[in-house]
């Protein structure tokens, strides 16, 4: 009962279609990270709120320490730099160059969740203590999950750019351009959630 | 199906695709099918949900809890929202005709990300399983469809949990959906025709995508942190640890008043292809529709506090508030004007599909002027919680989307199926469901006027008589869905050959078979730029069409 039916051969809408296709998926990438963002958005303005009107008993105050977050914001920051050079080195067919400053980026990925897990540690407050440490948690560990699947796809795309062999070339780089724009999007959340949580 | 005979073609074989029946249950591609997928389904939650609403007015028959246990009547309460307003409404007037329509009117064989869109369907059995099955494993939620804490982090854990997954999951393949319509209608559009040519259900679903992209993120985000509050004792919104409930309830609603847009903006597109066709007459105002429909859309970011008129909110914000939802009457009353004024004059045929959606013009300005009054704070503060609420959203949800959906039904089967709907039948389902809709609805007004709480099982014995008729429209609602069923089933193998445009209609979908094939036109798709250019042929040419249309009509 179930037969397998092709789909009509097709004019020329269907061809301009299929060439315009990476235009579309960039455009379906960059409306799912707006998206991304409100969620973001939300946590923020719930920790303003928070903070604005339930105010914490003053043993419960606990200034953060600043050198750590500042070297955090550095790394990503570098590494947005890194993975930027990494695109320009696939469109202009340089497949080693490619792959050596993705690797970087990823290293950078990897000491930011590092770095990140240290704080945690040492840390005199846990997920549960308050209402002020518990949105700390939720907003940092949920940014931590972005930079975890970021820095997986970039091990992957960096498999895949490897030549011969690989699937991303100069001609066909959207997975990289893809994950290129996810981790500039990370990086600019960090920003906003370091001014918001540690300067603020 | 009637391309099943061609010629073959191996190189695209990643595209193969099952027919007949089976494809329905398949991880079909075809936007048609997933359309389909969408109506069947939401139909199917929609007959589950109506069983629980028909549960709860036997409950409400009398003042006290016989016929369930109060916190059964809490979780049965808690399913039929949940499921009536994302496993029925929402995937329908979003995911069903949207997918549909949608690709016919940019003149696009597909949508843009077809894959992703079989994605986004297939998250809902699962999500709707679910939730419903937890109702007999560890016993459902009983926090209603709002979810607020402290209730929904005291109730029993495991209910409240599998109630967030799947409200997640649903979530997600909302915004799927909404990136998957917004990249069809701005990408996607056959060369050579404009924006404001497109038909105004492409308007709606492109106001609605946005919505649902903005602010449906933020539910999950919310509903997130719930999860913690429930499962690791974090005090967001947990009075006792020191957390803010009403930062939930500004989340929440954040996300649910555009939520309601996201239920009815859809709803107003599809009855804005409706009524033209069958009225014979151009669409009126389509250039204010389109900005109403954009108003809409701004305004809907606007006005979430009106639910919270209670909740302790600052006198600022509640003039805020009230000042920017009674704005929106501004234009959704035009939008109503230009229906009116669309029929105005009109050749019309009074079939099902028409008096469906003149049933949706009737009630949804009953509910619209309940939820102006509702926006008044010194008003809602008497009301707030009330059967007034539950008559106000039942006016506009149920008067409003569910009767634009049993119109587009009407309109639509025969683009679906090849085979006209019984009339007959067709009307004896809209006079029955508008007369039940009315009986049970209408007296609510009153129970909450005089005090009657809204989410409980019990109340005083002064209400009882009221309660009663309010039941009896509920059984002749559920009643109506007899005739429909049986029509719907009937008509697929037996109804009258409907040919491809019954109605003469001049929108894309029309210029094609029905049902149309697997990559919906045999040639080039066809360039529509008067979508409702109705009485621009001669005037001769009209009468004589229109008596052929109107015998059917009357
Ligand atoms: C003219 C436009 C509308 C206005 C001014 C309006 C106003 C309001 C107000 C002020 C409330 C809060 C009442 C209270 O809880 O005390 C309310 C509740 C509600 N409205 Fe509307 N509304 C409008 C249209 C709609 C539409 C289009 C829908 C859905 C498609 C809708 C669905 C609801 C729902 C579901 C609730 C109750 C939510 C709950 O507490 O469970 N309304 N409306
Ligand atoms: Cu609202």
């Amino acid at each position: 009962m179930t037969t397998l039916v092709p789909i009509e051969e097709n004019s020329a809408i269907e061809s301009n279609k299929e060439e315009e296709h990476g235009d579309y998926r960039m455009f379906g990438l960059a409306a799912f990270l707006v998206a991304d963002g409100m969620t973001f958005a939300g946590f923020f303005a719930a920790y303003l709120t928070f903070k604005a009107v339930n105010p914490l008993f003053p043993d419960a105050i606990y200034e953060l320490e600043l050198p750590l977050p500042t070297l955090n914001t550095i790394l990503l920051l570098v590494s947005s730099a890194t993975f930027h050079k990494a695109g320009q080195a696939i469109r202009n067919n340089e497949s080693k160059n490619c792959q050596r400053w993705l690797i970087l980026t990823a290293f950078l990925g990897l000491a930011f969740l590092g770095s990140q897990m240290f704080e945690y540690f040492s840390l005199p407050f846990g997920l549960t203590d308050n209402l002020y440490a518990s949105t700390f948690y939720a907003l940092t560990g949920f940014h931590g999950l972005h930079v975890t699947l970021g820095t997986i796809m970039i091990l992957i795309v960096w498999w895949q750019s490897r030549s011969p062999g690989g699937r991303i070339t100069s001609q066909n780089h959207f997975p990289l351009e893809a994950a290129e724009l996810y981790w500039h999007f990370v990086d600019g959340i960090w920003v906003i959630l370091f001014i918001i949580l540690y300067l603020l | 199906m009637t391309i099943a005979n061609q010629p073959s073609d191996f190189e695209r074989g990643d595209r193969l695709q099952p027919t007949g029946w089976m494809r329905y249950l398949s991880f079909s591609l075809d936007h048609k099918v997933i359309g389909i997928q969408y109506l069947i389904c939401g139909f199917i939650f929609y007959l589950i949900g109506g069983t629980l609403a028909s549960a709860i007015r036997i409950e409400l028959t009398s003042p006290i809890s016989d016929f369930m246990a109060r916190d059964v009547y809490n979780q049965v309460l808690t399913l039929h929202g949940t499921i009536m307003i994302f496993l029925w409404i929402v995937p329908v007037v979003n995911g069903a005709f949207g997918n549909y329509l949608i690709p016919f009117y940019v003149g696009a064989r597909d949508m843009a990300f077809p894959r992703l869109n079989a994605v986004a369907f297939w998250l809902i059995p699962p999500a709707g399983l679910m939730l419903i099955s937890s109702y007999f494993i560890t016993g459902a939620a009983e926090s209603g469809w709002t979810a607020y804490p402290p209730l929904s982090i005291n109730t029993p854990a495991a209910g409240q949990i599998i109630w967030i997954l799947s409200v997640l999951l649903l979530g997600g393949s909302s915004i799927f959906g909404g990136i998957n319509f917004i990249a069809t209608i701005l990408k996607l559009r056959r060369p050579g025709l404009k924006l404001m040519q497109l038909p105004m259900y492409c308007w709606a679903m492109l106001g609605t995508s946005i919505l649902v992209v903005l602010s449906t993120p933020v539910l999950a985000g919310t509903l997130i942190l719930l999860s913690f509050d429930i499962v690791a004792h974090t005090g967001f919104f947990n009075p006792v640890l020191g957390g803010n409930v009403v930062v939930y309830q500004h989340l929440f609603w954040f996300y649910s008043h555009p939520a309601v847009y996201i239920m009815v903006l859809p709803a107003f597109g599809l009855v804005s292809e409706i009524l033209p066709v069958h009225s014979r007459k151009p669409l009126f105002g389509y250039t204010t529709m389109v900005y109403s429909i954009m108003a809409i859309v701004i305004l809907g970011f606007v006005v979430w506090a009106h639910h919270m008129f209670t909740s302790g909110t600052p006198p600022w914000m509640r003039l805020f508030f009230t000042i920017a939802t009674s704005f929106i009457a501004v234009p959704t009353g035009i939008k109503f004007f230009n229906w009116v004024a669309t029929l105005w004059g009109g050749r019309i045929s009074l079939n099902a599909a028409v008096l469906f959606s003149c049933g949706f013009i009737v009630n949804f300005v009953l509910g619209g002027i309940t939820g102006v009054a509702l926006a008044q704070v010194p008003f809602d503060v008497h009301v707030h919680d009330t059967y007034f609420v539950v008559a106000h959203f039942h006016y506009i949800v149920y008067g409003g989307s569910v009767f634009v959906i049993f119109s587009s039904i009407y309109h639509w089967y025969p683009k679906f199926t090849g085979r006209m709907l019984n009339e007959q039948l067709g009307r004896i389902h809209f006079f029955l469901t508008f007369i039940g809709f009315n009986l049970c609805f209408a007296p609510q007004h009153w129970l909450g006027l005089n005090g009657m709480p809204r989410r409980v099982a019990e109340y005083d014995p002064q209400f009882a008589l009221i309660n009663q008729i309010s039941s009896v429209g509920a059984l002749l609602m559920a009643l109506s869905t007899i005739p429909f069923i049986w029509n719907t089933i009937q008509s697929a193998f037996n109804g009258q050959i409907a040919g491809d445009n019954p109605w003469e209609a001049l929108t894309p979908e029309w210029l094609t078979s029905s049902p149309p094939p697997v990559e919906n036109w045999r040639g080039q798709a066809p360039l529509v730029t008067a979508p409702y250019g109705y009485g621009a042929r001669k005037k001769e040419e009209e009468d004589a069409e229109s008596t052929d249309t109107n015998n059917q009509g009357n």
